[in-house]
């Protein structure tokens, strides 16, 4: 089975994580911007982070064999912080990265006018750069929720399939569905999705247009619900095909309509220098 | 050497951008990020040693007019992604920018990332002071990077690296880890 999780928090992951990963097939990941659990408090705070998910994250993937994209957003959260809105003016710097492959996470926390501003600009930023755009669902207040979200995206003027609305539910994937976006899971150990649910969604909605990831981030969750899935499919008769159709096609399909998507072996590449090893510890 | 023509592909979106940088330094910016998209990232077999994105990153910053060279210099490296880290470091023995990039040269070694570390040290660190040069040499041995990345390593390498050299095979060998066998060369001096 070959995997690529398409919203992974690997910032807040382990070193163990990314080894049980490369152990479970996954060749390929996605990491979006997103709020890191403790609050921000500057822009330059947003700027290291970014830097991080175009440097140290994908050199860190790289010693596993793990191909590492980004997506670069102000998160909703803390487009809330009047500190934090002035990331918003470095996202378009790194949305011209090698390695940045969609506008992410915008979307919707608590609907706040800010969270609209935010949101349409960055959406615009999408349009202008090219680039698809990955959206956030709010957990709280969910179904009002993707329906304000669809309409900001159909506002925006993007193709609708070059938008992910992501951490959907069984109430909440029919107007997805409906509206041509794709429609994105987050596998959960206990909140969001669950694989068995997952399985039942598949069955009901088919496979096209369908992104499944872990969202595995400093929070309780398992980087190897992505695996777990894939598993939980079999298990209910889909075939290796439609196991790969979901796991592995679907995003790079999506995220490759950037253009950028570079799936080329990293142990190739990044993992040796000039034939040394350097997966011994830093200094 | 010739980058320009050693780029195999990409000439003309790469000349419209060292035109656009030598009318206005600021298309510098986005142009210096979309290079390995259009001249492609590949090692060039008529320049060894540089890729496509890397030779056409270097024609763009010696198009800047001399008097912005060293504000964008640092500026695109310190919101450069890795490639463009590599980038910038590997110009600057090309570029008329004197000892102006050394803080560049420091934020590299303080890496953990081996190819900007490796990149430091090549001909523009002569402007490195030796203390700071003895740690990022000692620094390649630690990490496994070859020594050949290091450019004059025979003529500056002195007592004092030997001291560092050999306290670390000691510990290297107190531990039953093994120790590059280049790096012996070191305790010669």
């Amino acid at each position: 089975m070959r995997i690529f999780d398409p919203h992974i928090h690997m910032t807040s992951r382990t070193t163990d994580d990314y080894q049980r990963m490369a152990d479970a097939g996954v060749k390929a990941i996605v990491e979006p911007a997103f709020w890191l659990g403790q609050p921000r408090t500057s822009a330059g705070s947003f700027a290291d982070y970014f830097d991080s998910l175009v440097g140290w994250e994908p050199f860190r993937a790289a010693q596993f064999g793990i191909r590492h994209h980004a997506t670069i957003a102000l998160n909703p959260k803390e487009a809330n912080d009047p500190r934090c809105r002035e990331a918003l003016a470095l996202v378009p710097r790194y949305l011209d990265k090698d390695s940045v492959v969609a506008v992410g996470e915008v979307g919707y926390d608590a609907m706040t006018p800010e969270e609209d501003e935010v949101f349409a600009a960055q959406m615009a930023m999408a349009v202008e750069f090219e680039l698809p755009a990955l959206v956030h669902t709010p957990h709280r207040d969910k179904a009002r929720g993707v329906d304000r979200t669809l309409a900001v995206v159909k506002e925006s003027g993007i193709a609708l399939d070059r938008v992910v609305v992501d951490h959907l539910n069984e109430v909440t994937v029919g107007a997805v569905h409906d509206a041509g976006c794709w429609m994105g899971f987050s596998i959960y150990p206990d909140t969001k999705m669950s694989p068995d649910r997952m399985v039942e969604i598949l069955r009901g909605h088919g496979l096209d247009r369908i992104l499944v990831n872990s969202a595995a981030d400093w929070g309780r969750s398992d980087p190897l619900l992505t695996l777990r899935t894939g598993e939980a499919m079999l298990a209910a008769g889909f075939t290796d095909d439609d196991v790969d159709k979901v796991l592995w096609r679907n995003p790079v399909e999506f995220y490759g309509q950037s253009g950028r998507l570079d799936l080329a072996d990293p142990g190739e590449q990044d993992a040796t220098f000039e034939g040394s090893s350097i997966l011994r510890g830093g200094s | 050497m010739d980058l320009r023509s050693a780029i195999e592909t990409g000439h003309a979106w790469l000349d419209d951008g060292v035109a656009r940088v030598a009318a206005g330094p600021p298309a510098i910016t986005r142009l210096f990020a979309a290079a390995g998209r259009h001249c492609g990232r590949a090692e060039l077999a008529a320049a060894p040693g540089w890729t496509g994105d890397q030779a056409a990153r270097a024609l763009l910053l010696l198009a800047l007019p001399t008097t912005d060279l060293p504000r964008y210099a640092d500026e695109l490296y310190r919101h450069g992604d890795p490639a463009e880290k590599l980038a910038v470091l590997k110009a600057l023995p090309l570029l008329p920018i004197g000892a102006e990039a050394v803080p560049l040269l420091h934020d590299a070694i303080r890496t953990n990332d081996t190819r900007l570390v490796a990149a430091a040290l090549g001909p523009y660190a002569r402007h490195l002071d030796q203390a700071a040069w003895r740690q990022a040499v000692l620094k390649c041995v630690f990490m496994g990077v070859p020594l050949k990345v290091v450019d004059r390593l025979t003529d500056r390498a002195d007592a004092e690296l030997a001291t560092m050299t050999a306290g670390l095979r000691d510990e290297r060998a107190a531990a039953g880890r093994s120790f590059p066998d280049e790096a012996l060369s070191l305790l010669e001096v």
